[in-house]
């Protein structure tokens, strides 16, 4: 298939699981800062739950540009309505729409429906009508335009290259996602020691675990109270949770065992090097090195894999 | 034509008044609806074509503004037996048209013969010299034509243009009679309308036909300017119900004279090109060195032979407003036959006593630059003010040769459902033809509907819309 079409295909389910995940992250925040937070000691504003959002994407340099206060408000309008934010959801709708509208020889007829009914839903929302009816059922109805387009392409696309890169797209989204939500919960909402193992730590915790809809399966699993090892087991090791960085890696390195041939074989091998570490990897080695650490190069590995993709079959420069 | 402006042939009730027997089964069925019933319908189309995005892109507005083309739910009916005269009167246009480019591009044997002007050719902007000695695979140049017809008068059909660029719209004929079967599925009954859904088979089967010689399974690609063209809709819509690749010029590259794809596997070889870019933009290297549309190199792999361009570079000298006039003698000079379609009487201003005429009758007539299209620059006559009749005065006494005129024709009618009920509205006909081995069309076409009333422009860029066309098979 044409390049730029495997490269906008790919965009499109991308940002369709960004908006879904920029969803699941403003619901799990908004949910924190509904319970009572300790405030604290200066220099530690992050701890703050609507900086979450911003620390997981990276985009506080961003927000501050925009914005000069950290506000329920304005975080929300940032990562909700903000078209100059190209991570807002309203952003993301759009691109995932344009790359359909362009692309519509690639995908389904009810692929590109989907996409522009949601693009034309999202579109005539205004901040007035989020805040006035409940901010978790708009993050609900961005989850279910999300189910519903993968559920469409699912069920209706031929199962040819574009699905292939579809589904690439899906996947490296969200391992990257995961892997994000994951180190933000370590890394900055701890509470202070007392607190660790406290009701606060249990709430956090499981407004995470229910971010990536596993909080359900980590009771299935293991019928105990929740802890940083088990969690970090649950989303990174365990390939049975659908949004585990090893189910998506077995979903990518499977996809590229397709997709490579005799030419284009760094792409595999590279997904089978970070599918490898988590098919084999073990929670206390991953503790021992320290989760940060762990999870950031995850992310960065993922970052090499979408230069690879990009060279061999999405922007290659041949002449 | 007809005496009296004021009097229009109605598709459904002729002259007289009573509905025609091609009408009687629509007729009876409508009658019934209730007029909410119809409004509401009205609404559900425009929802359904907004979320199915059959949308055409406004130039002059910001980028990526997106409008719908109103789509009127009454359709245009037409008999089978018009239509047997139609299409035996199209196939012979095409035909002669095809001829004459490969003779201009040739031998130029209608030029020695004196039937025409050379220079009236050879000085034409739209004159590839380029192409001058170069055949074409089954000296096909115009592939895609859409030929606009009108009726007049009682009811004749005539030509107002010859499309043979990049004619656009059937994906609007296409999606309508899909909207129509979906809203009102009822309304067929009694009724044996046409099928058209076969068209992109049809086209993509003469695409085919017209490959480079020894190619055995050629690969076809629509090459479009981009998301941002007004037809971008039409050219995804025909490269997915085609199945071939949607380019762009970035997406192609040429070596050895061959063209060549940007795939995931690598570049593949493309064959033949449904190009929906003008001559200008498809090679910097020959044409517009400012493109940045096109593919470097595309044009000498053409003149290689190594891929088609449907349609040819240089059509556009056969469906020029000036070249118009001569259109039935072509046909007379090639095939030996009467023109089964007419022409509408043209004065050419670039002739003394056409300007002069025309001068003192611009009050009554229609004026159009002899190279625009889509409805721009043009004055009709009976709808113009003293100050725009004035300053079109200067311009053709200034420039005679850039215009062309012709009688203000009272274009037929069909009822269109308003704001305030059904009411009789100015429509055309664009039929699309097709050349390969042989001469080809859906029955039927694109109808355009002027919406305002009384006007005679039909061009969605000026406010027009759209209707189904059923052809009865009999």
């Amino acid at each position: 298939m044409l390049s730029r079409t495997a490269n906008e295909v790919y965009w499109m389910s991308r940002h369709m699981e960004r908006a879904e995940n920029t969803a699941r992250m403003l619901d799990v925040t908004y949910r924190m800062s509904l319970l009572p937070y300790r405030i604290m000691e200066p220099g530690e504003k992050w701890a703050e739950p609507w900086a979450l959002p911003l620390i997981i994407t990276g985009l506080a340099t961003s927000y501050y540009r925009r914005y000069t206060e950290l506000s329920a408000e304005s975080v929300l309008h940032f990562m909700v309505l903000d078209a100059s934010n190209t991570s807002s959801i309203f952003s993301s709708l759009q691109t995932a729409r344009e790359n359909a509208r362009a692309q519509r020889g690639a995908v389904t007829i009810e692929m590109w429906e989907s996409l522009n009914e949601t693009w034309l839903q999202m579109r005539n929302r205004t901040f007035a009508d989020l805040t006035s009816r409940s901010l978790s059922e708009f993050f609900d109805w961005v989850k279910d335009r999300s189910h519903l387009f993968r559920g469409i392409t699912f069920g209706t696309m031929l199962r040819d290259e574009a699905y292939s890169f579809i589904r690439l797209g899906t996947f490296l989204e969200r391992a990257d996602n995961t892997a994000r939500i994951l180190d933000a919960k370590y890394h900055t909402l701890l509470p202070s020691v007392a607190d660790v193992g406290g009701a606060v730590d249990y709430y956090q915790w499981s407004a995470l675990l229910r971010s990536v809809s596993a909080l359900s399966s980590y009771r299935k699993i293991y019928r105990d109270a929740i802890t940083p090892l088990r969690v970090a087991e649950l989303l990174i090791l365990r390939d049975d949770v659908p949004r585990s960085l090893h189910a998506c890696m077995n979903a990518i390195y499977e996809i590229l065992q397709g997709l490579c041939d005799e030419e284009r074989l760094e792409p595999e091998r590279l997904a089978g090097e970070i599918h490898a570490q988590l098919h084999y990897g073990k929670t206390e080695r991953i503790f021992k090195q320290g989760l940060h650490e762990y999870l950031m190069n995850f992310v960065d590995q993922i970052g090499a894999l979408n230069v690879e993709l990009n060279k061999h079959f999405l922007v290659p420069t041949y002449q | 034509m007809t005496a009296n402006p004021r009097i229009y042939f109605d598709e459904m009730r002729g002259l007289v008044g009573d509905v025609l027997p091609h009408y009687r089964p629509y007729a009876d069925w409508i009658e019934k609806q209730p007029a909410e019933y119809l409004a509401q319908k009205r609404q559900e189309a425009d929802a359904l074509f907004q979320r199915v995005g059959i949308t055409f892109a406004v130039y002059g507005e910001e980028a990526g503004t997106e409008r719908l083309i109103p789509f009127d739910i009454v359709p245009r009916i037409i008999p089978a037996a018009d239509w047997q005269t139609l299409e035996r009167g199209l196939a012979q246009r095409v035909r002669a048209l095809n001829m004459f480019l490969r003779d201009i591009y040739n031998e130029q044997a209608i030029l020695k013969d004196g039937i025409i002007p050379p220079r009236k050719v050879l000085e034409n902007a739209q004159y590839r010299s380029v192409m001058q000695g170069m055949r074409v695979p089954g000296d096909i140049y115009a592939h895609i034509a859409g030929v606009d017809i009108v009726r007049a008068g009682e009811g004749e059909f005539y030509v107002l243009e010859d499309n043979l660029r990049v004619p656009s719209g059937v994906s609007y004929m296409l999606e309508n009679r899909k909207m129509m079967m979906r809203l009102f599925p009822e309304a067929f009954a009694g009724n044996e309308v046409a099928p058209i859904d076969h068209y992109p088979d049809l086209l993509l089967d003469t695409l085919r036909q017209v490959a480079p010689q020894g190619v055995v399974d050629p690969t076809v690609v629509l090459l479009t300017p981009g998301s941002y063209n007004s037809a971008y809709f039409e050219h995804t819509f025909l490269a997915q119900q085609m199945g071939i690749e949607l380019v762009e010029g970035q997406d192609l590259l040429v070596r050895d004279q061959t063209v060549y794809m940007r795939t995931t596997r690598g570049p593949k070889r493309v064959d033949v090109i449904y190009r929906r870019l003008d001559d200008d933009f498809l090679d910097p290297q020959v044409f517009r060195p400012d493109s940045v549309l096109g593919v470097p190199g595309l044009f000498s792999a053409y003149r290689a032979g190594r891929v088609t361009l449907a349609n040819a570079v240089g059509t556009g000298v056969a469906d020029d407003k000036s070249m118009y006039p001569h259109v039935p003698d072509m046909i007379e000079y090639y095939l030996a036959e009467k023109p089964i379609l007419s022409n509408v009487p043209t004065w050419q201003l670039r002739k003394k006593e056409d300007l002069h005429y025309v001068l003192e009758h611009l009050h009554e007539l229609v004026v159009k630059e002899v190279h625009g299209s889509g409805g721009y620059g043009m004055l009709v006559g009976p709808a113009s003010t003293m100050a725009q009749r004035a300053e079109f005065r200067e311009r053709l006494v200034a420039n005679p040769e850039k215009y062309i005129a012709q009688p203000t024709l009272a274009l037929s009618t069909c009822p269109t459902f308003v704001e305030r009920g059904m009411a009789p509205r100015h429509i055309d006909l664009r039929p699309f033809v097709l050349s390969g081995k042989e001469v080809r069309m859906v029955p039927g076409g694109l109808t355009r509907v002027a919406l305002k009333e009384g006007s005679l422009v039909v061009n969605s860029s000026q406010g027009g819309g759209t209707k189904d066309t059923w052809v009865l098979e009999r």
